[in-house]
C-alpha cells in the first residue's frame, strides 16, 4: 500500500531529507572556514548594549566530528531502512514484517508447550496443574482487567465463578465466548410495558421471582405485563443462554439489584459487550483458558490461590 | 511602596515622567509586568504539578470530583508551566533584549501593553476552561478554538511589535539573541495555526480539520517543535544575552551560533515523528524522524557549548554568584537532556522507553533544568533593573533557591528514570507461555515509591520558586520603576 497520492512526493521527501543532510554539512565547512572579521582581538567587531561582544573562536573539533558522525549514520541509516519516500530501504525492514516475524517466532516456540494440553479433554486439562498455571497467567493478562483478579467481577462484569451462566458454561460455550466474544442486548421495554406505573409493577413481579423483598399487590399487578420479558426471560423468568437473557429467579443482578436499578433496565434496556480474544490469542491458548474458566465452578478449590 | 507599584495595572503609558515616553528610554512596562507575573504563574503551575503528582501517587486525592481530577489539571498544568510561565519570561525578556541589542526603544507601545494584558487574559481562559472541561484534546494544543482565535490575535501584534523593533534598531547587525527570538516568534505562528485547524461546532467546542493519522502526526509535529522552539530556541535567545551579560564575557564562538542555530531550525521541523514509533504513522515517516532528531544533537550541543565556554575566564566567579550557577547549571542540563533526547529517540530505544515515566523524567529534566533555570538566572538578572536596584533582596535567598530546585530536579529525574525503566522492562517481560509475566497492575504498584520520591522532588523545586517569588516582590516594591536611558550608539556604529 502506498503512503503517497502520487510519485511526486516520494522525490520531494528524498530531495528535501538528503538536501538538508548535505545542507548541515556544508554549512559545517563553510563556517569552519571563516576567517576571523577582525584581526585584532579574535571578535566579530560588533558591540551590542555596550558590552556584549562576540568571539570568532573555530568550532571545536570534537563538535564538528560529533556533527558530522550524526549525519553520516543518517545516510546510511536511510539507505539500510525506509525513509526516502517510497524506498523501502536495503534490508526490506518494516514494522509490519517485524511484528509478524516477532509474533511468528513466538508462536513457533509456544506450540511445544501448548502441544500437550491441546491434545487433552478442557476437563482434564482443568485438573493439570502446569496449564492451569499457565491458564492463570492468561487470565491475569486478557481477563482480570474487566473480570476481576479474582474473577469475582463487578457491576456490568459477570462474575465467572458463580455457576451462572448467561451464555453457557460448558467448556465449548466458554471457548466460544472467548473466541467471538459477545454483545449482549436488552432492548428499552418501557413502551411495551406501560406507563410508569406498570414498570414499577413488573419490577416488583421481577424481584418476587428471587423471592426478594417487593410490594406483592403490585408484582400481582406486574404479572400480567411480565409477558413482554417472557419472550427472552422465559415465563418462569429463569432466561435463556441460547439469547444471553439473564435468570431473574437467583440472586445475582450483574446490571444492579432493587426496584430502581430494575426499573432503569427495563426503561433504558442494556447493551453490554465482550470483545473477541481470538485475534489476541492463539486457539491453543483459548483452550487452555477456557479450561482454566471452567474449572472456577467445577473443580474444587481451583482458585485456591484467592480464596 | 505598595504592591500595585510593581505590576502597574493602569497601561503604563502614562505611569512616569511625560519623559519616558521620550525616544531617549526604552519602554520596560511590558518587560516589567511580564517579569513578575512569570514568577507568579510559575508558582500557580509548579503547584499545580505538585497537585497531579500527588494524584498520581494517591488516588484518593482526585475527590471523585471532575474539574479536579488528574485528567482536567494535566493540561492546565503543562498550559501554565510552558505558555504561562515559560510565555511571560519568553516575551518579556525578549521586549527587553531586542531593545537593549538594537539601541532602541520598543516600537508600538500601545500593541505591546496589549500584548501583555491579552496574554494574561489568555492565560485566565486557560485557568477556567481547562477544569471545565473544555479541550480540543490536542497535547499543548488543549485549548478551544475562541481561545486559539485570541492567541493568534495577540501573538501577531507581539510579532509586529518584536519585528518592529528589530527594524527600527540602531545597529547594522542584528544579535544572536534575537534571531533565536525571531526563530520562535515565526515558528510559534505556524504551528499554532496550522494545529489549531479545527472546525468550531459550537461555542467551546470544535473538531479538528485533520483525521486519522494524519491528526497525529501534525499533533506531533506542533508538540515536538513546541519544545524545540518555544522551550528551546526562544530560551537560547535569553541565553545568548544574560549569559554573556552576567559572566562579562564575549560569547565564545559567532560561527558556531550560525551552525547551531541552522542546524537547529531545520532538524527540529522534522523530529516531531519520533513520538510516533511503532504506530501507525508510515515507517518512512519513522525514520526519517529518527535520523534527523539524532542529527540535533549536534545543534543542540552547538548552543551548550557557546554557553558553556563563553563563562570560561569566568568560572571563578561561579563561587559567589548564584545567579552565574542558575545559568551553568540550566546549560548542563540543556546539554543532558538533548543528549537524552535523541537516544530516546532510536526505534530500539524508543522501544522499552515509550509511554513509561522516562518519557516524562526527559522532559522535566528539560523544563525544571533547562527552561526553569536559565528564565530564573535571567529574571534574577532582571528585576534588579526593572526596579533600580544594584542586586535582588536576598543574594542568601537565592543561594537557597538555587540549592532546593538543584536537589529538587535530581530527585524528580532520578525518580522518574528508575520507575519509567522498572515500566519498559516490566511491559515486556514474557514468559515461555507467551504471557506476560507480570500484569499491568503489577508495574503501576512498582512506580509508586518513585511517585511518591517524585513529588518530594517537586515539592522543593516548588518551594524554591516560592522563595524566589517572594525576593522578586521584596526587591520590586524596595526599588522603583526603572527609567532605563537609551545609550548613545555613535561609537559603535
Amino acid at each position: 500500500m502506498s503512503d503517497f497520492t502520487s510519485g511526486f512526493w516520494s522525490y520531494y521527501i528524498s530531495f528535501i531529507v538528503i538536501g538538508g543532510i548535505v545542507g548541515c554539512l556544508v554549512l559545517l565547512m563553510v563556517t569552519s572556514k571563516v576567517k576571523p572579521m577582525s584581526d585584532t582581538d579574535n571578535t566579530t567587531g560588533h558591540v551590542y548594549d555596550e558590552d556584549i561582544v562576540e568571539m570568532n573562536n573555530p568550532l571545536p573539533r570534537w563538535w564538528m566530528w560529533l556533527f558530522i558522525l550524526t549525519c553520516i549514520f543518517g545516510v546510511f541509516y536511510l539507505i539500510a531502512f525506509p525513509g526516502l519516500g517510497t524506498n523501502k530501504g536495503l534490508l526490506g525492514w518494516s514494522e509490519v514484517k517485524q511484528y509478524e516475524n516477532e509474533v511468528a517466532d513466538t508462536n513457533k516456540r509456544l506450540a511445544p508447550i501448548y502441544a500437550k494440553f491441546t491434545a487433552m479433554k478442557p476437563e482434564d486439562v482443568a485438573h493439570d496443574a502446569k496449564a492451569m498455571a499457565i491458564g492463570e497467567r492468561l487470565f491475569m493478562n486478557n481477563c482480570a482487567q474487566c473480570h476481576g483478579s479474582d474473577a469475582h467481577g463487578s457491576k456490568g462484569f459477570p462474575n465467572l465463578t458463580d455457576h451462572d451462566w448467561l451464555h453457557g458454561g460448558s467448556p465449548e460455550k466458554i471457548k466460544e465466548t472467548i473466541t467471538l466474544g459477545r454483545h449482549g442486548m436488552m432492548p428499552p421495554m418501557q413502551a411495551a410495558v406501560g406507563d410508569q406505573d406498570d414498570v414499577k409493577n413488573v419490577a416488583n413481579y421481577v424481584l418476587s421471582l428471587s423471592n426478594s423483598p417487593h410490594d406483592a399487590a403490585r408484582a400481582a399487578l406486574g404479572k400480567e405485563k411480565f409477558v413482554v420479558c417472557a419472550a427472552c426471560h422465559g415465563a418462569d423468568g429463569k432466561g435463556n443462554q441460547d439469547i444471553g437473557s439473564a435468570n431473574l429467579t437467583d440472586n445475582i443482578w450483574l446490571h444492579g439489584f432493587g426496584e430502581a436499578a430494575i426499573i432503569e433496565r427495563i426503561n433504558l434496556g442494556k447493551e453490554n459487550i465482550m470483545p473477541a480474544q481470538g485475534e489476541r490469542l492463539t486457539p491453543e491458548q483459548i483452550h487452555v483458558l477456557a479450561s482454566y474458566v471452567w474449572s472456577f465452578s467445577n473443580v474444587p478449590n481451583s482458585q485456591k490461590s484467592y480464596d | 511602596m505598595s504592591v500595585s507599584n510593581i505590576a502597574s495595572a493602569n497601561l503604563g503609558l502614562m505611569e512616569a515622567e511625560s519623559e519616558s515616553l521620550s525616544s531617549s528610554f526604552y519602554d520596560d512596562y511590558a518587560v516589567r509586568n511580564f517579569t513578575i507575573m512569570a514568577v507568579v504563574w510559575g508558582v500557580v503551575g509548579m503547584m499545580m504539578g505538585i497537585i497531579i503528582a500527588s494524584q498520581l501517587a494517591f488516588p484518593a486525592l482526585n475527590f471523585d470530583t471532575a474539574w479536579f481530577s488528574f485528567g482536567r489539571l494535566r493540561p492546565l498544568h503543562t498550559n501554565l508551566v510552558v505558555f504561562a510561565f515559560g510565555g511571560c519570561t519568553l516575551l518579556g525578556t525578549s521586549f527587553y533584549i531586542v531593545q537593549r541589542t538594537g539601541q532602541t526603544r520598543l516600537r508600538f507601545p500601545l500593541l505591546s501593553r496589549i500584548v501583555f494584558w491579552g496574554y494574561q487574559a489568555i492565560i485566565l481562559a486557560a485557568i477556567i476552561s481547562l477544569p471545565l472541561g473544555y479541550t480540543s484534546g490536542k497535547e499543548y494544543a488543549e485549548l478551544e478554538w475562541p481561545i486559539d482565535v485570541l492567541l493568534l490575535i495577540i501573538w501577531l501584534m507581539y510579532a509586529a511589535v518584536f519585528f518592529g523593533t528589530v527594524a527600527a534598531r540602531k545597529m547594522k547587525h542584528i544579535y544572536v539573541a534575537n534571531w533565536f527570538y525571531g526563530a520562535f516568534i515565526i515558528v510559534i505562528a505556524i504551528l499554532h495555526l496550522v494545529n489549531s485547524m479545527e472546525v468550531p461546532a459550537e461555542l467551546m467546542k470544535s473538531y479538528s480539520a485533520y483525521a486519522g493519522v494524519q491528526d497525529a502526526m501534525i499533533q506531533w509535529w506542533y508538540g515536538h517543535n513546541v519544545v524545540g522552539f518555544f522551550l528551546t530556541a526562544g530560551f537560547l535567545g535569553m541565553m545568548y544575552y544574560f549569559v554573556p551579560k552576567q559572566a562579562g564575557r564575549p560569547v565564545y564562538s559567532y560561527r558556531l551560533s550560525i551552525v547551531h542555530f541552522w542546524g537547529l531550525i531545520f532538524t527540529y521541523m522534522w523530529a516531531g515523528s519520533h513520538h510516533l514509533h511503532y504506530t501507525a504513522l508510515p515507517d518512512w515517516t519513522q525514520s526519517v524522524g529518527m535520523v534527523l532528531s539524532l542529527i540535533l544533537l549536534a545543534p543542540s550541543w552547538g548552543g551548550m557549548i557557546n554557553g558553556m565556554m563563553t563563562m570560561s575566564g569566568a568560572w571563578h566567579k561561579l563561587r559567589d554568584d548564584p545567579i552565574l550557577r542558575f545559568m551553568i547549571v540550566s546549560l548542563s542540563f540543556y546539554g543532558m537532556s538533548t543528549f537524552e533526547g535523541p537516544m530516546m529517540a532510536i526505534k530500539t530505544v524508543n522501544a522499552l522507553s515509550h509511554y513509561t515515566d522516562w518519557t516524562i523524567g526527559h522532559v522535566h529534566s528539560g523544563a525544571l533544568g533547562w527552561v526553569g533555570f536559565i528564565a530564573m538566572g535571567s529574571i534574577y538578572y532582571l528585576v534588579p533593573r526593572l526596579y533600580s536596584q544594584t542586586q535582588m533582596y536576598s543574594k542568601k535567598a537565592i543561594e537557597l533557591h538555587f540549592w532546593l530546585a538543584t536537589i529538587g530536579i535530581v530527585l524528580y529525574i532520578v525518580a522518574m528514570w528508575i520507575s519509567g525503566v522498572a515500566e519498559g522492562l516490566m511491559w515486556r517481560a514474557m514468559n515461555d507461555d507467551g504471557t506476560l509475566t507480570y500484569t499491568f497492575v503489577e508495574a503501576v504498584k512498582a512506580t509508586h515509591p518513585f511517585y511518591v520520591l517524585r513529588l518530594i522532588g517537586g515539592l522543593l523545586y516548588l518551594s524554591g520558586t516560592c522563595i524566589m517569588l517572594w525576593n522578586v516582590l521584596k526587591t520590586a516594591s524596595m526599588g522603583r520603576h526603572a527609567l532605563a536611558k537609551i545609550p548613545s550608539t555613535s561609537v559603535h556604529a
